[in-house]
């Protein structure tokens, strides 16, 4: 007999309906976790037990297999260094020339800015804390870019903090356990980063596609970019920090903005990891929402209907407020507009224009009181 | 694979449970941060081997369960939405199956452009729920990267068909 014709060859049908059952299972199977999953999110649960379990695994596998690939790139760096030390000493010398020029234009600049602060009394942002961290594994394909880092939650990390090279922004931390972090890369397709360009101050938001040049989106005004153009970190929106180098832009074979990114000028092996905090974390959201009615005015019925009095506009800003910094108070005096009569009046509070501008200041008091300009408090 | 050995059951850990870790192994090895003149290494769909070879060996039971596993893995290893590659790899198990009956007795040509084919759908279907999911396009030449990187990978789907396909009597 045949080993074709034997007895057991019947078993393929059944097998084979079985097999697709075992198919359409793990389909549904996998489509639900699919679409049960958020790992963008800025929720530091979305990312899950799992993820985090494996990622502390993963970071020191990760750490030691990568060891080997450091140690060739140290070797090879020092090969490179030991050749080429003669020309890369003109290379430095020539450029210190030049960067002794900058830095006493940047001494003059910051000393210029201290001082413009300190008169306009604007708060500045703090500095930021950050932290170290050696990326152990790396993924490069067209529907993930994240990197593993062996920093985490023990140092302080969380979702959302911005990740930088030496050179420039790499991506945001998306999750964190003990002893891993991962970073979305700004190249990820889920990646998306508010950036202005320097030149004009245009903004637009860095769109990630899985490729080594993210694409510029949402570009706003007339020629807002040219090729060569850099581009920072905007600050819109709070999550990362103003100011960050993020790239050049150059013009992509689609014929759409593209950016090289700063942080691929060399191999991303330390990463700093910024301790940011938005404003919506250091915020009370709670009370922010929350918008308390004023309590009733005794008379504040009449201010509505009988025509108001007019009211002495106060004579300094330091009587209605405490005692302000004599120069900060001058120099928000003359940038303020002028207060008035109205503007004392608690009855009503500000209100702006149906187009969303500030109502105009008035010149004269009214018989009834207008409403009070947003803008008026200095 | 010698005869004796080939007469009797094959178990499920020498077809699907040492390839599964060997394919994990080449996924965390290619993962590594490495970066030499500019370039990085090519980051294959290793995974993608076994979807093919498992669907063309036998119908199982197991496979689909074992790429499922594979490919929630892949996910949480490359950081990308989980199960995104799951649900990839079991298309691409699925084409294969399907088009089980036409590839017998076929030639390794024929069999790489089924493979070649059944890796395209499945990464066009990455592409249609990522666009989904993110609400943007994936740059098509990573995509193509990928794709060129994974189909590369056929003669390791050839060898595990070779060592396999015959190796349980009752499936001759």
């Amino acid at each position: 007999m045949s080993l074709r014709d034997n007895p057991l060859g019947e078993l393929k049908v059944p097998l084979a309906w079985g097999a697709a059952i075992a198919l359409i299972v793990a389909v549904v199977a996998a489509s639900a976790i699919l679409l049960s999953d958020r790992r963008e999110t800025f929720k530091a649960e979305a990312y899950g037990a799992t993820r985090r379990a494996s990622d502390t695994v993963l970071a020191p596998v990760g750490d030691v297999l990568a060891a080997p690939g450091r140690w060739t790139g140290a070797g090879v760096d020092s090969v490179r260094d030991y050749f080429g030390a003669a020309s890369e000493n003109r290379e430095l010398k020539a450029e210190l020339k030049e960067m002794r020029q900058w830095r006493d234009v940047a001494i003059a600049l910051r000393t210029e800015n201290a001082r413009y602060r300190t008169l306009l009394g604007l708060k500045t942002d703090p500095p930021i804390p950050m932290v170290a961290a050696r990326i152990v594994t790396d993924s490069r394909g067209p529907f993930a870019d994240t990197r593993l880092a062996n920093t985490g939650r023990e140092h302080g990390v969380k979702v959302g903090n911005p990740v930088m090279s030496e050179n420039g922004l790499v991506g945001r931390v998306i999750g964190v356990t003990d002893g891993a972090s991962r970073v979305l890369l700004l190249t990820d397709i889920a990646s998306r980063t508010p950036v202005m360009i320097v030149r004009t101050n245009a903004r637009a938001i860095l769109t990630g596609d899985g490729g080594p040049n993210p694409r510029l989106d949402y570009l706003r005004g007339h020629d807002p970019i040219r090729e060569g153009d850099q581009l920072l970190t905007s600050g819109d929106g709070g999550v990362v920090p103003r100011g960050l180098p993020v790239g050049v832009a150059v013009k992509g074979l689609d014929g759409r903005w593209r950016v090289v990114l700063a942080s691929d000028r060399a191999p991303i092996d330390f990463v700093r990891i910024l301790l940011f905090q938005d404003f919506t974390q250091l915020v009370n959201t709670k009370e922010l929402a929350e918008t308390p009615t004023p309590p009733p005015t005794p008379g504040g019925a009449a201010v509505e209907t009988a025509p108001a009095k007019p009211v002495q506009p106060p004579t300094t800003p330091a009587s209605a407020t405490p005692k302000p910094d004599v120069i900060g108070a001058a120099i928000a005096k003359s940038i303020a507009p002028t207060p008035k009569p109205a503007a004392a009046s608690p009855a009503k509070p500000a209100t702006a224009k149906p187009d969303g501008k500030p109502a105009a200041p008035q010149a004269k008091p009214k018989p009834k009181a207008p409403p009070p300009a947003a803008g008026a408090t200095p | 694979m010698s005869g004796s050995r080939g007469m009797r059951g094959l178990e499920p850990w020498r077809w699907l449970g040492v390839p599964m870790l060997q394919a994990l192994a080449a996924t965390v090895l290619f993962g590594i941060p490495l970066r030499a003149f500019g370039l990085q290494l090519p980051e294959p769909v290793f995974p993608m081997v076994l979807a093919f070879a498992w669907a063309v060996i036998r119908p199982s039971i197991l496979a689909p369960f074992a790429i499922l596993v594979l490919g929630l893995l892949l996910d949480i290893f490359w950081g990308g939405p989980l199960g995104l590659w799951a649900l990839c790899l079991l298309i691409a198990y699925g084409v294969a199956f399907t088009g089980r009956s036409m590839m017998a007795g076929q030639n390794r040509l024929i069999l790489w452009a089924w493979y070649a084919l059944a890796t395209a759908i499945a990464m066009g279907a990455g592409y249609l729920f990522v666009m989904l999911d993110s609400r943007a396009s994936p740059g098509l030449v990573p995509m193509a990267w990928q794709f060129l990187a994974t189909i590369v990978l056929y003669p390791f789907a050839q060898r595990l068909i070779d060592l396999f396909e015959d190796a349980d009597v009752r499936f001759r």
